[in-house]
């Protein structure tokens, strides 16, 4: 199967003589219906990979191709419409002023006409569990609900990909849990493909894939377990451990022998239950 | 300082003026200020007084209300009136005093006056108690239409609009955050010399004219990640109904017109 975005080569430098670029000779492809988390230190150049995929920056040189489409200035609006993006600022990314304006400005934006649009806005706030909410203001939504708008909005758009741009970062943990599961639920209903950007370990576990960022290349990639078996060396990455891989850390200074690979909650508990029981 | 000013509030409500049309109530409003120029004598005022307590009664809101809103312009309404009744000729002369005379001229044209700046106050409140602002947005954009012959551009301005009134609360409640970062660093707000007070904004200002580009910018990136590419090719989400009472509205300033021309004076 053909992969649904493609990058060849991506080099981009916000200022043409800044010394160390943004992204240096980044490549990489994902299939469809992948679930890809970026991760990396802060500057690493996760957003701007982000921006580049649809089009918001133009890469200095190097390909992407979306959808079997190659990227450039002439289809840079049908692969905008491919790609969803959700950003970081709830508050900066509403355009609407109230919940039912907001969802519907993308729709707007491409010409569908009214009741098609009427019927794809309730559709959509209902997949996030926000369709008491359409005639509400901004003002008056926390940040999870704002998120959730946000991506309903990009849902009404059904595009193939969506991209969480740092989505959840400024969330509390209730609001962060439920942005995650409001996008699990829509990725299993529709085949989607996602690629979130995160410093969240447990969005990043969720992941098919961790493609790992510093200093504007690709250092690592591989499943979640690869990437989390690198155990202390995760937080040069830019990462948090993983709850087991703390768990390990403190048992071992305790003397006890641990597993070397990664284990999830369920296989710590099972390992934990076996050793004890054996001994 | 902010909650106090009741013009350009919004109260929810269901009642007939609430749900008429936004372009009716921003076109009767203008007209009613216009027509209020026909009113010359205590009949014609008379009418005027009855008709706009009607509407406010119609309106279900609290006559409290429309009082308040006055207040702000109390002082500018006070300075017109003893203005008119200082300084108008004719009529019996009550008191004279050098260059001021109090004249039955003189109190009568304040007292119109007066009831003028009153009942424009109380439409105007009317109009913004019962309209949401979003929809006035949306009646100001389509009553704009026409001028798109002269190259306004209609849609921009109205986009504008509704980001503008959007962000309204958004910036209020940063103006107050910032307020109270610097508070908490030792800027002290609204104390000292007119001086002092003017420098004491400054802490307030900047970071809020930066933050205030940040937004514009995160606005503008997911505004084009959404695929916004200017007024051509779009649909509205939001459309307006003209409907039966909107029409009888208008009717109704109709015969008000009419009634206004025969009976001044």
């Amino acid at each position: 199967m053909e992969p649904i975005i493609e990058l060849k080569n991506i080099c981009f430098n916000y200022q043409p003589e800044d010394a160390s670029p943004a992204l240096n000779d980044v490549s990489f492809s994902i299939e469809r219906g992948e679930w890809i988390a970026i991760i990396g230190h802060n500057g690493s150049g996760k957003s701007t990979l982000a921006k580049t995929i649809n089009g918001l920056l133009l890469p200095a040189s190097g390909s992407i191709s979306v959808g079997g489409k190659q990227l450039d200035e002439e289809n840079v609006w049908d692969i905008r419409r491919m790609v969803g993006m959700v950003f970081q600022n709830p508050d900066n990314q509403f355009v609407g002023s109230t919940v039912e304006d907001d969802v519907a400005f993308g729709l707007e934006n491409q010409g569908v006409p009214r009741d098609e649009m009427v019927k794809r806005v309730y559709d959509a706030l209902e997949k996030v569990r926000m369709d008491s909410f359409a005639d509400r203001e901004p003002a008056r939504l926390s940040g999870g609900q704002k998120q959730r708008v946000a991506i309903a909005g990009v849902v009404a758009l059904r595009p193939d990909i969506i991209i969480l741009d740092e989505a959840t970062s400024m969330l509390d943990p209730e609001g962060r849990e439920e942005v995650i599961a409001t996008i699990r639920k829509i990725k299993a209903e529709s085949n989607l493909t996602v690629i979130s950007i995160t410093h969240d370990i447990d969005e990043a576990a969720n992941a098919n894939r961790i493609l790992v960022m510093k200093q504007g290349q690709l250092i690592d990639e591989g499943t979640p377990e690869k990437i989390f078996s690198a155990g202390t060396d995760l937080i040069g990455m830019g990462l948090d451990l993983p709850f087991p891989e703390k768990l390990k850390i403190a048992l071992e200074e305790r003397g006890m022998t641990v597993p070397k690979e990664y284990l999830t909650e369920e296989s710590m508990v099972e390992w934990l239950w076996t050793s004890v029981l054996n001994k | 300082m902010m909650n106090k000013l009741i013009f350009g509030r919004y109260i929810p409500g269901d009642s007939f003026i609430h749900k008429m049309d936004p372009r009716a109530k921003l076109l009767a409003s203008f007209y009613f200020i216009a027509i209020i120029f026909l009113a010359n004598n205590w009949a014609t005022f008379a009418i005027f007084g009855a008709f706009t307590l009607g509407a406010i009664a119609a309106s279900k809101i609290n006559l409290r209300f429309f009082i308040r809103g006055i207040r702000p312009l109390l002082w500018l309404i006070l300075f017109t009136v003893a203005l008119q009744m200082l300084f108008t000729q004719g009529g019996a002369v009550y008191f004279q005093w050098w260059i001021f005379s109090v004249t039955e001229y003189g109190v009568t044209n304040g007292l119109f006056i007066f009831c003028r700046f009153v009942l424009i106050i109380f439409m105007s409140t009317l109009l913004t108690l019962t309209t949401p602002p979003l929809a006035l947005s949306d009646a100001i954009e389509y009553l704009l239409r026409p001028f798109k012959v002269v190259k306004l551009p209609v849609h921009e301005i109205s986009l504008m609009l509704s980001i503008a009134l959007r962000f309204v609360p958004t910036l209020m409640d940063e103006t107050e955050k910032i307020m109270n970062a610097q508070r908490a660093r030792g800027v002290d707000f609204g104390e000292g010399n007119l001086v002092q007070k003017m420098k004491a904004v400054i802490p307030l200002l900047i970071p809020l004219f930066v933050s205030s580009f940040n937004r514009a910018e995160d606005l503008a990136t997911a505004m084009e990640a959404r695929g916004y590419q200017g007024g051509e090719g779009r649909t509205k989400y939001r459309i307006l109904h003209w409907q039966k009472g909107d029409t009888a509205v208008m009717l109704i300033f109709a015969v008000l017109t009419a009634v206004l021309i025969f009976v001044r004076s």
